[in-house]
This record gives C-alpha cells, sequence and structure tokens, in this order.
C-alpha cells in the first residue's frame, strides 16, 4: 500500500503525518508512506487544500488532519 | 445558557475587580484602561469561541472543488459576485493559495474570478466579522461585510479586464491536467465528524490567536485609558485626506489575524479616528499580506503580484475615503 500525505509543509501536514504514522503502526499495515511536497506532483493529484491524503494515488481525505481511527479505518477497510 | 449568563455578567465582574477588588477609584487612567481590559477581554474570547465553533461546523459543508465546479466557465461579473461569496464560507489558509490558484485556473475559472475568490476569502474573515458585530453592533458588521464583497468583486473584475494571463507563471497552464477529481467524500460527511472539525477549529484558531487578541485588547485597554478623547480625531479624523491612503500602506507590511486588530481598532474609532480610516485600516491588515505574496510568487509573476496589491489597495482606499465623505 503507497500513502501520500500531500502539502508543502504546513503545521496541518505534520500533524496529519503524525496521525497516519500512529495509524500505520496501529493497524500493523505494510504500507510506504510517503510526502508529497512539490507543487507539480501536488497538482497530478488534483488536490486543491492541503492538508490531503492519498492511498494508492486516490485522495482519500483533503483540506482537514484527520483522527487516527479514520485513517485505520481507510488503511483496513 | 451557561455561556449567556456568563456573558452577560462580564461588565458587572470587570466593574467589581477594578473598583471593589483593586479598591480603585474610577474616574483615572489606570482604572479605565483596567476595567476596558477585564471587561473586553473574556467577552472578546467567548465570543470568538463560539463563533469558530459554529463556522467550523457550517464549514464543512463547503469544498473548494464544489466552488470550483460552480465557477468554471461563469460569465465575468456574476461570476466575481460568486467566487468573493465562495470565498468568505470556504474553508480555506493561505498555505493552500498556490494548488487552490492552480485548481481554479487550470479548470477554466476566469483569472479574474479566482482572484475575487482569493481575495475575499482572507479579507472576509468570520472572526473579523463577528467581534465587529460584538464590539460595534451590527451596522459597522454589514458595512465591512458589504466593503469586503465589494471590494473583492470589483478589484477581481478589475485584474481579469486587464488581460493578466500572460503574467501567470507558463508552466501552471502546462501542466493542467483534465479536470475529474471531485471528493465525493464531504457530501457524506456525518455529524460527529463535522461537529470534531467545528471543536478543531476552536483549538487550532483560538489557541493561536489568543496571545495576539490578549496583547490587542492591552493595547486598545492602553489607548483607552491614556490617550486623551478625540486626540487621534486630527490625524485619523475624516478631515485629514491623507489618513486613508495613509492607514492602507501602513497596513500591507503589518500582518496580523483579525483578532487581533479589532481591539485595536475600537480603541481608536473610541478616540475619534474616522470610521473609514479605521476600516481601511483593519482590511489592509488582513487583506493584503507580504507572506502571502509570498507564496503566490511560486505562480504569478511579479508585475502580477504587484497589480494585485495595487488593485486591492487602491479598492480599500477608494471604500475608506467614501465612507468618510458619506458618515
Amino acid at each position: 500500500m503507497k500513502i501520500a500525505i500531500v502539502g508543502s509543509g504546513c503545521p496541518k501536514c505534520r500533524q496529519m503525518a503524525e496521525v497516519v504514522h500512529e495509524a500505520v503502526a496501529k493497524s500493523g499495515v505494510d504500507a510506504a508512506i510517503a510526502k508529497v511536497e512539490d507543487i507539480r506532483e501536488i497538482m497530478k493529484l488534483q488536490v486543491l487544500i492541503t492538508p490531503a491524503l492519498a492511498i494508492d494515488d486516490e485522495v482519500k481525505i483533503s483540506g482537514r488532519v484527520p483522527t487516527v481511527e479514520e485513517v485505520t479505518s481507510l488503511l483496513v477497510p | 445558557m451557561t455561556w449567556w449568563l456568563v456573558y452577560q455578567g462580564l461588565s458587572p465582574f470587570a466593574k467589581w475587580v477594578t473598583y471593589s477588588l483593586f479598591s480603585l477609584s474610577p474616574g483615572t487612567r489606570l482604572t479605565s484602561a483596567l476595567e476596558f481590559f477585564l471587561y473586553e477581554a473574556p467577552k472578546v474570547l467567548m465570543l470568538l469561541t463560539l463563533v469558530v465553533f459554529v463556522v467550523g461546523v457550517f464549514r464543512s459543508f463547503f469544498t473548494p472543488e464544489r466552488a470550483r465546479g460552480f465557477l468554471a466557465g461563469k460569465r465575468e461579473f456574476a461570476g466575481n459576485g460568486m467566487a468573493a461569496l465562495f470565498g468568505t464560507v470556504t474553508p480555506f489558509c493561505s498555505c493552500s493559495a498556490v494548488p487552490l490558484f492552480i485548481g481554479f485556473v487550470t479548470a477554466g475559472v476566469p483569472l479574474g474570478v479566482t482572484f475575487s475568490f482569493l481575495i475575499s476569502a482572507p479579507m472576509v474573515n468570520e472572526v473579523a466579522l463577528v467581534l465587529l458585530y460584538g464590539l460595534f453592533g451590527w451596522k459597522i458588521a454589514a458595512i465591512y461585510l458589504g466593503m469586503g464583497l465589494a471590494i473583492a468583486m470589483i478589484s477581481g473584475w478589475a485584474i481579469g479586464r486587464m488581460g493578466m494571463e500572460r503574467y501567470v507563471e507558463e508552466w501552471v497552464f502546462a501542466n493542467a491536467v483534465a479536470e475529474s477529481g471531485v471528493i465525493p467524500e464531504e457530501q457524506g460527511m456525518p455529524w460527529v465528524v463535522r461537529f470534531h472539525l467545528g471543536l478543531d477549529a476552536v483549538r487550532d484558531i483560538v489557541g493561536k490567536v489568543w496571545p495576539y487578541l490578549l496583547a490587542g485588547i492591552a493595547v486598545g485597554a492602553g489607548i483607552h485609558g491614556y490617550v486623551p478623547e478625540n486626540f487621534l480625531a486630527s490625524v485619523m479624523g475624516a478631515d485629514a485626506w491623507w489618513s486613508v491612503p495613509l492607514a492602507v500602506l501602513l497596513g500591507i507590511p503589518l500582518y496580523s489575524n483579525a483578532a487581533g486588530i479589532i481591539p485595536i481598532v475600537q480603541a481608536l474609532l473610541g478616540k475619534g479616528a474616522a470610521l473609514g480610516t479605521a476600516l481601511a485600516f483593519m482590511m489592509s491588515v488582513i487583506g493584503l499580506s507580504l507572506p502571502e505574496m509570498v507564496i503566490l510568487r511560486k505562480v504569478l509573476k511579479p508585475r502580477l503580484i504587484i497589480t494585485f496589491a495595487g488593485v486591492v489597495g487602491t479598492g480599500i482606499l477608494i471604500v475608506g475615503c467614501l465612507f468618510n465623505l458619506v458618515m
């Protein structure tokens, strides 16, 4: 599974990164977490407001910091 | 309920602390400043908390994707108006200005309409609106709302008319991807998540803003207690024609959020500054900021940024002067 945290370094993007790391650790899924900070890459994902969370190149959450439970439920359907 | 009772009790409480607890006599500068601070600080903080929560929940119904879908291909004048309205309710922070700008422009939202959105988003600010309502009443709040929307609409329209498209960095258009992704998630968001967003907003905004707010109220209290009545009338009153341009120019490099600037505005008004001048100062501080321009430099060439600042500044200037003339 490929998880992307989309956003160029705003405080909320860092919060989201923490939440995602925690969710991955808790659920034990095998996932590669990457940060997408380049604006061109951000636009390829069609994200308008950051922070956004994309799983396997599909944007799941945009413009807010989710809770750990929410991310977990996205990781383990 | 509890909120309302506490809110009503604030004024007697501030008087009681100042005059009974500290047994200070009324009428001196210090007591006047102190009473102002003790009353305003908790009052404004309470108002702010309530409003930020309500707006946080309300905003979860609006997404930029929806605004974009609605604005794409809209004609100029009506489009500018809609964009200005959407800009006020769509959740948006300046770190998203760049992806938002590209997403709008490449999806066929006209440049001027996009600017209307970008101008109104910071300038017509819910925090400012409610603070103005709380401190001055609904008339001034309505004037601020009307002024802000008008400036966003007309400035965006003017920028659109100037045909500045070639001053957008080329790669923005070269990179255009066919529009598709509307994220369906937000439509069916459960209320729990919406309330959560409201609480998040409170923690985020109130948590960040309160020191500025207290500092602003403290400065306001100082002006309230120590600057003589009508002292500012000669400098910032309606008669001094240069007061509005000066207020706008001063406001551009100053960057504060609405919450910090409004208590200062209140104190200025109380000491004889003209309404148009005070509002122009406030809008220039919150609507035109250097950090945002630096961020936008990634997608706009300097000439367009200068035009943007110039047009918005002129808009604030005209509205400020008009107010001083009419009132």
